[in-house]
């Protein structure tokens, strides 16, 4: 049962991603990218990551595309429609690089490489993956989380400062 | 259990699709999500690690790494905006202030 | 036949499908009930007695107006994004859908259809979702006050979903798990308060004094949430004409409406299932259905009556309300109710 969703959710991710990137409307692109979020968020919760795959939707599809959509809606966006020499060059060159890079990944899975060691018992089967999560991150992971809140607060100060503008002596805005 | 070779494959090929759209598109938006296309990749490997290895360490990882995400969008979103206000355009081969 | 029985996959399946087709079919009749229902209440605040010309006391109205909206013409403006103006009110109903899977109706595992570790975080999740209907389906129509609609309500149901969740920290605190069957079982028996037991009344979440500022907040954002009044600026009939949906007719406008009232159930049954014991009240456990019913009915009722009683927030108090106020108070909350917490546990 499992393999035959993890099949089907990976069919979708692949065949949305390539939307994000193939479809001139920007407008359709994000949506097909919150299609794709929400079918990793499916593949997560098959590897036992609940607690990611709910993350996953509510950070991605739920804040950071409805920002994406914000800003695309508030830019009032043409499609992007384009011709010419090098256009067909750099477009021939990203898939040329693509496949390249696919090669490479691929060679890489299928020649030799091993596994480290894989810990003995699961952490904390019982209670959930929520709650093991919880305190891996609140012991041994609590400073970074803590420098985490940190970026996060530069993050909003920035883009509260940038997106504000420039404003002149009299508070014009820029 | 699903196979860790499995979900590797499907990282990698998320992670091509993230590359050749940023090579590929020309609008900043649409470079932007592919860039998150290639941090999901990324982040896809870490869970299937985390799954074969027993360990929740690449969960949290991935947890970091949707935290910078959203830091990302939201100061990239508004560097975006404020290029949209300055050049009215956001296709980044037009952009080209510096190239003088 | 009996083969097919017999596979614990196939049982398990079935039992969850026949689950979701009860709880949908109900679903479908009382929100149909709740759009009379409202127009009752309507009325009798009003000093009237809303609709009662078909069948007994108006019982059939519901009926009527689907037989109305059925027949109606659909349109669709010319320069609208047909796909997503199509999109758009289908992703109105399916969060709600989604989220009534994992709420207890009763005693589970009976009245349920599933439980999963993480689920206020799934609740969470599919509200965050519900503003792309309403988004999408103001940018699709290619109107500006449909536009405006739509910004104003993405803006909105962000501002305060931040709230709503950090309301609902305190209680997954005090129940120590984010699964809605755990949350209703810490709710059992009398009140316990701080090692003392206090007959009489139920151990409600509600009645704890570090959860009921919590219980407030949710409940004002659980207004935001839904778009209703005296949030409801995103359709604000005086300013905008209706807001997202002026260029919807027929079964897609009816479909917004449908979006809005299950979120209306989804959020009161959520409401209930944290702060005041879901199914559990006095008597035997087999009633439980009963007092959820009970308890929805009076949240329902609550709804129509802040709606028809309190006028409409101007768009800059809206957002000094969610983000100077409610925001803040739920972060204090949160740390009021960890030291709670680690008090009761270290004390």
């Amino acid at each position: 049962m499992v393999p035959y969703l993890f099949l089907g959710f990976a069919a979708m991710l692949v065949a949305t991603a390539l939307m994000v990137v193939l479809h001139k409307n920007p407008v359709t692109s994000a949506l097909f990218l919150v299609l794709a979020f929400c079918s990793l968020a499916g593949i997560y919760l098959l590897m036992h990551a609940e607690f990611l795959g709910m993350v996953q939707i509510i950070v991605y599809a739920g804040a950071i595309m409805v920002l994406f959509l914000f800003v695309i809606m508030y830019l009032n966006l043409k499609h992007d429609i384009e011709t010419g020499v090098q256009t067909a060059v750099r477009r021939g060159l990203g898939w040329g690089l693509g496949a390249l890079l696919l090669l490479t990944s691929g060679t890489l899975l299928t020649r030799g490489w091993s596994m480290g060691p894989v810990l003995a018992e699961l952490p904390a089967q019982g209670e959930g993956n929520a709650a093991a999560i919880g305190k891996v991150l609140y012991s041994r992971y609590l400073f970074p989380f803590e420098i985490t809140s940190i970026l996060l607060l530069v993050a909003m100060v920035g883009a509260i400062v940038i997106a504000k503008g420039r404003k002149g002596p009299e508070g014009e805005g820029a | 259990m699903i196979p860790l070779t499995w979900s590797l494959a499907l990282s990698a090929v998320l992670f091509t699709i993230g590359v050749v759209g940023v090579l590929v598109r020309r609008n900043a938006l649409v470079i932007f999500m592919s860039i998150e296309l290639m941090l999901n990749a990324a982040n896809l490997a870490f869970v299937a690690f985390a799954q074969q290895m027993n360990s929740l360490d690449g969960q949290i990882f991935v947890f970091f790494v949707m935290t910078v995400a959203a830091a990302e969008v939201a100061v990239g979103l508004a560097i975006i905006v404020n290029v949209f206000r300055l050049r009215e355009t956001i296709f980044v081969d037009e952009i080209n202030l510096l190239k003088g | 036949m009996a083969e097919l029985w017999g596979n614990a996959v196939f049982q398990v399946a079935f039992w969850a499908i026949l689950k979701v087709g009860i709880i949908l079919f109900v679903m479908l009749t009382v929100v149909s009930y709740l759009i009379l229902a409202e127009r009752k209440v309507c009325g009798h605040i009003q000093a009237r007695t809303g609709p009662n010309r078909v069948g007994p006391f108006g019982l059939l109205q519901p009926l009527a107006d689907v037989g109305k909206l059925l027949f109606k013409e659909e349109f669709i403006p010319a320069d609208a994004n047909k796909v997503i103006f199509h999109i758009a009110p289908m992703l109105a109903v399916f969060p709600a859908i989604v989220t009534l899977s994992i709420i207890p109706f009763g005693p589970p595992p009976m009245f349920q259809v599933t439980d999963i570790q993480v689920g206020v975080l799934l609740f969470l999740a599919m509200s965050s979702l519900g503003v792309y209907a309403i988004t999408l389906g103001g940018w699709a129509s290619n109107n500006k006050y449909a536009l405006l609609g739509g910004l104003r309500s993405s803006a909105q149901m962000i501002s305060y979903e931040l709230a709503m969740g950090l309301s609902i920290i305190p209680v997954i605190l005090e129940a120590s798990s984010m699964s809605l069957n755990h949350i209703v079982d810490a709710q059992a028996g009398p009140l316990q308060l701080y090692g003392l037991t206090v007959p009489f009344l139920p151990n409600w979440m509600l009645f704890k004094p570090h959860l009921m500022l919590p219980f407030v907040i949710f409940t004002i954002t659980m207004f935001a949430e839904t778009n209703r009044a005296p949030f409801d600026l995103p359709e604000a009939e005086g300013e905008l004409v209706a807001g997202f949906h002026i260029e919807y007719s027929s079964m897609k406008w009816a479909l917004f409406f449908l979006g809005e009232y299950m979120n209306m159930l989804v959020i009161s049954s959520i409401a209930i299932t944290l702060y005041l014991g879901g199914w559990r009240g006095f008597g035997p456990e087999k009633f439980g259905i009963i007092w959820y019913t009970l308890k929805l009915a009076a949240f329902i009722f609550f709804f129509m009556w802040v709606r028809w009683t309190y006028p409409r927030l101007r768009y800059d108090q809206l957002m000094n309300l969610g983000w100077k106020i409610l925001l803040p108070a739920a972060v204090v909350n949160v740390l009021i109710a960890g030291i709670v917490v680690y008090w009761r546990a270290h004390a």
